[in-house]
C-alpha cells in the first residue's frame, strides 16, 4: 500500500468525522480542535517529505501520468511505431502545441488501472519505443521543432523480448540522437525517473522536475536487495542513493524544481501542470535564442562537467561547484 | 617474453601483481591448469576455451606492439554522496584498489597495434565489477576527446556491471557524458570499435558500449541491459542457459562479430585496416611529447 494513500485515509477519516460533527451542529471548542488536529495533521504528514516519502509520491496512483500533460495541450497528434516492429503505448509522442509553440513531445505513459497499466508496461519502456523516440526526435531537428519530454517510468522494460531487441543500443541509439539533434531539449521528470530507461529521453539542454518525483541510479528496491539482500529496507536505499529535486538541483543534474501544492500535484492537477508548462514554455524561449551549433555545444559543456572526482588530491567538483 | 618497460614499471609498484598460485582450477570444466600456460594461452582453458576474465594491464600487454602510455591516472574517485552501506564507500574502493591494484574499474592511454596508433580503454572488472562511476566516465570521455584531436582511433574494452550505485546520480550521468563525447568523435570521421567482455550491461552497455561503429563480443561473454537475475525475477522462470551471451547477441544481430580471445588480436588489426588510412594517422606515438612515458 502506498504510504501517501494511507496517511491520506486516515486524514479523509478525521475529515468525515468533522463533517459529521458540523452536521450536527456540534461547535464550540470541540470542533476548533479537531480542525486545529486535522490542520497540524496535514503539515504533519506532507510538510516536509522523506526520500521514501517522494518515492511515494511519485508513484501516487492519482498523481498526474503524461497523459494529463498531453491532454492540456493546445494540440497533440500521436505519431505511432518505430517502423520496424510495433507501436509501445509506453512510449507515446507526437508532434503538439504548447502555449502557441509548435514541439515534438515525447513521453512515458504509466496506466491509470490494471488493464491500462497491462496495456502500456506500467510505463517500462521497450526497445521499439526507445526507437520510435529516436526517429520522433530525428524528426524534430529536420522540421525545426524543440523536444519535449516527459519523464515518468519505474525504468526501461527487463524483459526477455527487450533483450532479445537489443535494449541497451536502444537506450543507446535514444542518447546518442539526442547528441546532434540541433534543436532545443526541454525535459521535464514529472513521476519516477527510474535510471537509464528515464534518462534516454531526458539528455536535455533545461531539466525540469516537479517537486516530488524522484530521479535514480536504481529503484530503492533493488538498490536494497543488492546492498542488504532485503528490499523492505528500499526506505533506507532511498536516503542514500540522493533521488529528490534538492539533492539533484545541488548536484547541477536538474536545472529547475517547479514546487507542489502540499500534499502533491494531485491535489491541483490543472494548475500544477500549468506551471509545468511555464517553466517549459520559459526554456523554450531562452534555449530559441540560440543557433544550433552554439545549443549543441553548451549541452555538450554541461554534461561535460557533471561529476565529482579528486585530481591527486584536492577535491575538484564538477557538478558540486 | 619478458614483461615491456611500461608493464615492468607498475609491477615494481604493486609487487603482488603477479599471482604467486602456480596452479589454477577451470571453472568450467574443473581442469587443473597450469598457472604459466593459462597465460601463454592468453588467460584461455586449453581444454575447453572457458575464458578467464582478464586483468586491465594484462589486456593491454597482449594487445599492444610494446609501449602503452597511460593517461587519466590522475583522476581519481571521491565520495560525492559521501556513502555508506557495510561499510563506507572510501572503504570499498581502498579494498578494490588493492585487490586489483587499479586506481579505478578503467584504464585509458595510448600505444600501437601492429603499427597502428591508438587509444584504448580498458575496463576491470575486478574494481568494483567495473561500475560507471564519475572516474570512469571521466576517463573515457577524456580518452575519446584526446583520440578526437590526434585524429586516432579509439578501441574500447567493456566490463561493467552498470552504473556505481555508490555515486548515485552523477554515475547515472556519465552515461550522457560519454555518449557525447563518442557523437563529437565519430561525426568527425574517427572509428571507434567497443570490445564487449564478460560481462558487460546496463549503464555502459546502454551508452558507448553499443554506440560504437563496430561491436565485437568476445567469446561466451555475458552481455545485456538488465541483470540475469533482475529478468529471472521478473518473469518468475530460468533463462536458458545461452541467453546473454555473446553468441546468442550475435545470433539476434546485435554484434558485428563474436571472436575467442585467441584470435582478437589478428581481427582488430584487420578491422583497423580496413577502416583507418595508416598514412592519415598522426606521428607516432614516441614522437608526442606530452606523452613521453613517466
Ligand atoms: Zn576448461
Amino acid at each position: 500500500m502506498n504510504l501517501i494513500v494511507e496517511r491520506e485515509k486516515s486524514l479523509s477519516e478525521l475529515e468525515t468525522r468533522l463533517a459529521q460533527l458540523h452536521e450536527r451542529g456540534i461547535g464550540g471548542d470541540e470542533m476548533r480542535a479537531l480542525e486545529t488536529k486535522v490542520q497540524e495533521l496535514r503539515q504533519d504528514f506532507f510538510g516536509k517529505l522523506t526520500p521514501w516519502e517522494r518515492v511515494n509520491m511519485a508513484r501516487h496512483p492519482k498523481r498526474p501520468l503524461a497523459s494529463d500533460y498531453l491532454g492540456a495541450l493546445e494540440a497533440f497528434d500521436e505519431l505511432h511505431g518505430d517502423r520496424h516492429f510495433r507501436d509501445d503505448p509506453a512510449l507515446v509522442g507526437g508532434f503538439a502545441k504548447l502555449r502557441g509553440h509548435n514541439v515534438m513531445v515525447l513521453s512515458q505513459q504509466k496506466g491509470r488501472d490494471t488493464k491500462e497499466n497491462i496495456r502500456r508496461n506500467f510505463g517500462m519502456v521497450s526497445p521499439e519505443g526507445y526507437r520510435k523516440a529516436s526517429r520522433l526526435m530525428e524528426l524534430a531537428a529536420r522540421f525545426h521543432l524543440p523536444i519535449v519530454t516527459f519523464v515518468d517510468t519505474s525504468g526501461a522494460d527487463p524483459g526477455i523480448g527487450s533483450e532479445e531487441r537489443a535494449q541497451s543500443e536502444a537506450i543507446s541509439g535514444c542518447l546518442m540522437t539526442l547528441t546532434h539533434v540541433g534543436v532545443p531539449v526541454v525535459a521535464s521528470i514529472v513521476g519516477e525517473g527510474g535510471s537509464g530507461g528515464a534518462l534516454a529521453i531526458a539528455l536535455a539542454d533545461h531539466v525540469i522536475m516537479a517537486e516530488n518525483a524522484v530521479y535514480s541510479v536504481a529503484s530503492p528496491e533493488g538498490c536494497a536487495a543488492i546492498l542488504w539482500g532485503d528490499s523492505a529496507r528500499a526506505p533506507e536505499a532511498a536516503e542514500h542513493l540522493k533521488l529528490t529535486s534538492n539533492d539533484l538541483l545541488g548536484f547541477g543534474i536538474v536545472d529547475e524544481i517547479v514546487p507542489e501544492p502540499l500534499g502533491g500535484a494531485h491535489h491541483d492537477a490543472a494548475a500544477f501542470i500549468g506551471r509545468v508548462f511555464d517553466a517549459i514554455e520559459r526554456a523554450l524561449e531562452r534555449l530559441a535564442l540560440l543557433p544550433p551549433a552554439d545549443l549543441l555545444d553548451t549541452r555538450y559543456r554541461k554534461y561535460r562537467r557533471i561529476g565529482s572526482w579528486r585530481e591527486d588530491s584536492p577535491v575538484r567538483a564538477g557538478g558540486l561547484a | 617474453m619478458p614483461a615491456p618497460d611500461w608493464l615492468r614499471k607498475r609491477r615494481e609498484r604493486d609487487a603482488s601483481a603477479d599471482d604467486a598460485s602456480l596452479w589454477q582450477k577451470c571453472p568450467k570444466c574443473s581442469e587443473m591448469l597450469y598457472r604459466k600456460d593459462i597465460v601463454a594461452n592468453l588467460w584461455v582453458c586449453s581444454r575447453c576455451g572457458y575464458h578467464f576474465r582478464m586483468h586491465a594491464y594484462d589486456r593491454i600487454n597482449t594487445l599492444v606492439d610494446g609501449d602503452f602510455v597511460e593517461i587519466g591516472t590522475d583522476i581519481l574517485p571521491g565520495d560525492p554522496l559521501g556513502w555508506t552501506d557495510k561499510r563506507p564507500y572510501p572503504q570499498k574502493l581502498e579494498r578494490d584498489r588493492e585487490k586489483s591494484k587499479l586506481s579505478e574499474a578503467v584504464v585509458t592511454g595510448f600505444a600501437t597495434l601492429d603499427g597502428f596508433p591508438v587509444a584504448l580503454g580498458v575496463m576491470d572488472f575486478n574494481f568494483r565489477g567495473g561500475t560507471m562511476g564519475t572516474v570512469v566516465g571521466e576517463r573515457i570521455t577524456n580518452l575519446l576527446e584526446e583520440a578526437r584531436r590526434r585524429r586516432l582511433p579509439c578501441i574500447i574494452f567493456t566490463a561493467s556491471g552498470g552504473a556505481r550505485m555508490e555515486e548515485g546520480m552523477l554515475a547515472l550521468m556519465q552515461m550522457a557524458k560519454t555518449t557525447l563525447a563518442v557523437e563529437r568523435f565519430k561525426d568527425e570521421g574517427n572509428l571507434y570499435i567497443a570490445v564487449l567482455t564478460d560481462p558487460t550491461t546496463g549503464g555502459v552497455s546502454a551508452s558507448f558500449a553499443f554506440a560504437a561503429d563496430l561491436i565485437v563480443a568476445e567469446a561466451r561473454a555475458a552481455i545485456g541491459f538488465a541483470g540475469r537475475r533482475v529478468i529471472e525475477q521478473t518473469i518468475r522462470q530460468k533463462l536458458p542457459e545461452n541467453f546473454q551471451t555473446a553468441e546468442f547477441l550475435l545470433e539476434k544481430g546485435h554484434v558485428d562479430m563474436v571472436l575467442d580471445r585467441r584470435e582478437l588480436r589478428p581481427a582488430l588489426v584487420r578491422l583497423l585496416d580496413y577502416a583507418v588510412d595508416r598514412k592519415r594517422l598522426a606521428t607516432p606515438l614516441k614522437a608526442v611529447p606530452e606523452f613521453a612515458i613517466q
